[in-house]
């Protein structure tokens, strides 16, 4: 069972120090922070899609940060097929466990090198990771992933530059760096969300072939709760920076159980005119992630608050089977 | 009764490479007190009609020939000097994309909209904080909070501040590029139920501009396509939504997820859009149309109302 887990996250906690003025530091007693991660545990298996789904500044981005260790954790235990990840502090042995986790940013004008062709773009991975076998060695790998990319034929584009590209191919480029080295786990930010409909769903659904082709891990970040129910196979649903509730896609959408999940799927756009929605529009907006509202985080915003809520944290617990909910009004 | 239309309206921009076809020749009818959306994807000339109605053209835009009448005036013949005095934001007022970010940020957000009542008319200072005070009260944020800075203010009040700018001069109709992407999930579906809310109220007419199709079949009332600066489909939203008439508006409506229903595959189209620059000739769809055959690589399809319900399509296969 243990070596189906890919990735286990236990506790997880990020805050980030404040910066304050110079007067501020002196006067008062201890930087304020923000919380941006506090107290997240989920498993991802093999061949698994996980989703984080939330508003922005609920704390997705990072904690996909968090897992590749692009940042340190504040607190927390991250497990790559059960080793420690904070047990490891020298750079050699993170850059051999790198070979094995991959992350796709979300804005492909930023995250490619104007400088460097697309064919250097794709190999770069390679050559750090010294997996390639001389020029030719490289030349075909990165024509075979381009090919399952449908970028073909290769050399039409290997020769290129990024901003000869339209969005959509560029974001493939990036898709295709990280899948150069084979990863075992993949972190994707928001990967097809600067790119036009008509293209989206064609460029997800390359990612997606790529994603089973490798067996890998998928940890998918998005707001978008309408997309991730056709990508992720599990989701959790994030607000400031804690899990509200986690479970296979399809029954949370179908049947969520949080108040803010609720409120989440109910503001999402349908595309059909004709379609008939419950009206649940809460009011106001995120609270800050610097003095979360103590109890329930959501409280402030939550159509069914009762007194416990005001002062006691839910616990995220397992209402069902594969199904976890923190919230008082399930357990009243 | 009609209040917009654009007859023939052909927008370029001169570049360097040639004339780039931002809008190539589109109408439109649009009533009083309807909501219309305007779809497409990046680059197919949706914000371009909106700066030419507005006037508002970078300097390498230019309005070739066409006529955009406003009940009943031509105001592309207008000069620039009569239509900022008599339309622009006093008729015809606008909600830009990104414009919550816009707004100053060492100017009450009370000033700031006052600012644009004294400007365009002729009204005393304390008149027009009066007002910018109901408009506060309207758009939802409260009077309390005119004299308050935007960086007080959350995304979702700052997006309702520039809504009521754009209602500041009472005009009849509101152009609103983008309004919520900014935003979001729960803060856009608030912002939008309010501009709903307001158009009924004060039975505004609207132009909603979004590549997002699933945000256009909930706030509008009729929808237009485009496509490569061309109009492709137009009529009632829930017939472009339910019978698509035009390949292209069938495979976007497709590629949009649904929280709702069963799950069933995304669509995607192949290809990207045409540089303008250059368009194909015919239909300017044909060379991502699955369906497309001789005709559609050499004539350029009409607007015709296929089936005589206002439910205009540009296509050989499914026009008349």
């Amino acid at each position: 069972m243990t070596q189906d887990v890919t990735i286990k996250v236990q506790n997880l906690k990020k805050y980030f120090d404040l910066k304050v003025g110079f007067f501020r530091t002196l006067t008062s007693k201890s930087v304020p922070y923000v919380r941006a991660v506090d107290d997240i545990s989920f498993t991802i298996k093999r061949n698994e899609i996980f989703g984080l789904v939330g508003e922005s500044g609920c704390g997705k981005t990072t904690t996909g940060r968090l897992l590749l260790r692009l940042i340190e954790p504040t607190a927390g235990k991250i497990y790559f097929k059960g080793l420690d990840l904070s047990s490891i502090n020298n750079q050699a042995d993170m850059r051999r466990l790198r070979r094995k986790m991959q992350i796709i940013f979300q804005d492909p004008y930023e995250s490619l090198n104007p400088r460097m062709s697309i064919f250097d773009i794709i190999a770069e991975p390679l050559l750090i990771q010294k997996l390639t076998q001389g020029f030719e060695d490289t030349r075909e790998r990165v024509a075979e992933v381009l090919e399952d990319l449908e970028m073909t034929p290769p050399e039409e584009y290997i020769y290129r530059f990024p901003h000869e590209l339209s969005g959509g191919q560029r974001q493939r480029v990036a898709i295709a760096r990280a899948f150069i080295i084979h990863p075992e786990f993949l972190v994707a930010d928001e990967p097809v969300s600067m790119l036009d409909a008509s293209i989206r769903s064609e460029v997800l659904a390359l990612l997606l072939g790529l994603v089973k082709k490798h067996h890998s891990s998928f940890l998918y970040i998005t707001h978008d709760v309408a997309l991730a129910r056709y990508i992720c196979n599990r989701i959790g649903v994030m607000y400031l920076g804690k899990i509200m509730e986690q479970g296979n896609t399809e029954d949370i959408i179908l049947k969520p159980l949080h108040p803010y999940t609720e409120a989440l799927i109910s503001a999402v756009p349908v595309p059909d005119p004709t379609a008939r929605r419950s009206e649940v529009v809460i009011k106001g907006e995120v609270p800050s992630a610097i003095n979360p509202p103590p109890g329930c985080r959501f409280h402030t915003r939550c159509p069914y608050v009762m007194e416990v809520c005001r002062k006691k944290e839910p616990k995220l617990i397992e209402v069902e089977g594969n199904r976890y909910l923190a919230c008082h009004k399930y357990n009243a | 009764m009609v209040l917009l239309e654009i007859r023939d309206l052909k927008t370029y921009f001169h570049t360097m490479r040639g004339y780039v076809k931002a809008v190539d020749d589109i109408s439109l009818k649009l009533n009083k007190g309807v909501s219309l959306g305007l779809a497409g994807e990046s680059g197919c000339g949706k914000t371009t009609t909106a700066l030419s109605i507005l006037r508002l053209l970078p300097w390498n835009g230019e309005i070739l020939s066409g006529k955009i009448l406003f009940d009943g005036v031509d105001i592309v013949e207008m000069s620039s000097e009569q239509f900022r005095h008599q339309f622009r934001w006093k008729r015809i007022s606008a909600i830009f994309q990104g414009a919550m970010n816009a707004l100053h940020p060492t100017i009450h957000i009370g000033d700031q909209i006052a600012e644009a009542i004294v400007v365009h008319e002729n009204v005393s200072k304390k008149e027009a904080i009066e007002r910018t005070a109901k408009l506060l009260d309207l758009v939802g944020i409260g009077a309390s909070r005119i004299d308050h800075y935007p960086h007080e203010l959350s995304g979702g009040m700052k997006q309702r501040t520039v809504i009521a700018m754009a209602l500041a001069c009472n005009p009849d109709f509101i152009i609103a590029d983008e309004p919520t992407t900014a935003l979001d999930v729960i803060v856009a579906a608030q912002v939008l139920k309010a501009m709903k809310e307001l158009q009924h109220k004060l039975n505004l007419s609207m132009m909603f501009i979004s590549h997002d199709l699933s945000m256009l079949a909930e706030v509008c009332n009729k929808v237009a396509i485009m496509y490569a600066g061309k109009i492709v489909e137009y009529g009632d939203v829930v017939s472009i939504f339910k019978e698509p008439l035009h390949p292209y508006t069938e495979k976007l409506i497709g590629a949009f997820p649904s929280i709702l229903g069963q799950k069933r595959k995304l669509s995607s189209i192949r290809g990207f859009p045409p540089d303008l620059l250059n368009p194909p000739l015919g239909c300017r769809f044909h060379v991502r149309c699955e369906y497309a055959t001789d005709i559609c690589r050499t004539t350029e399809p009409k607007m015709t109302d296929a089936k005589g319900t206002e439910h205009f399509v540009a296509c050989h296969l499914k026009g008349v």
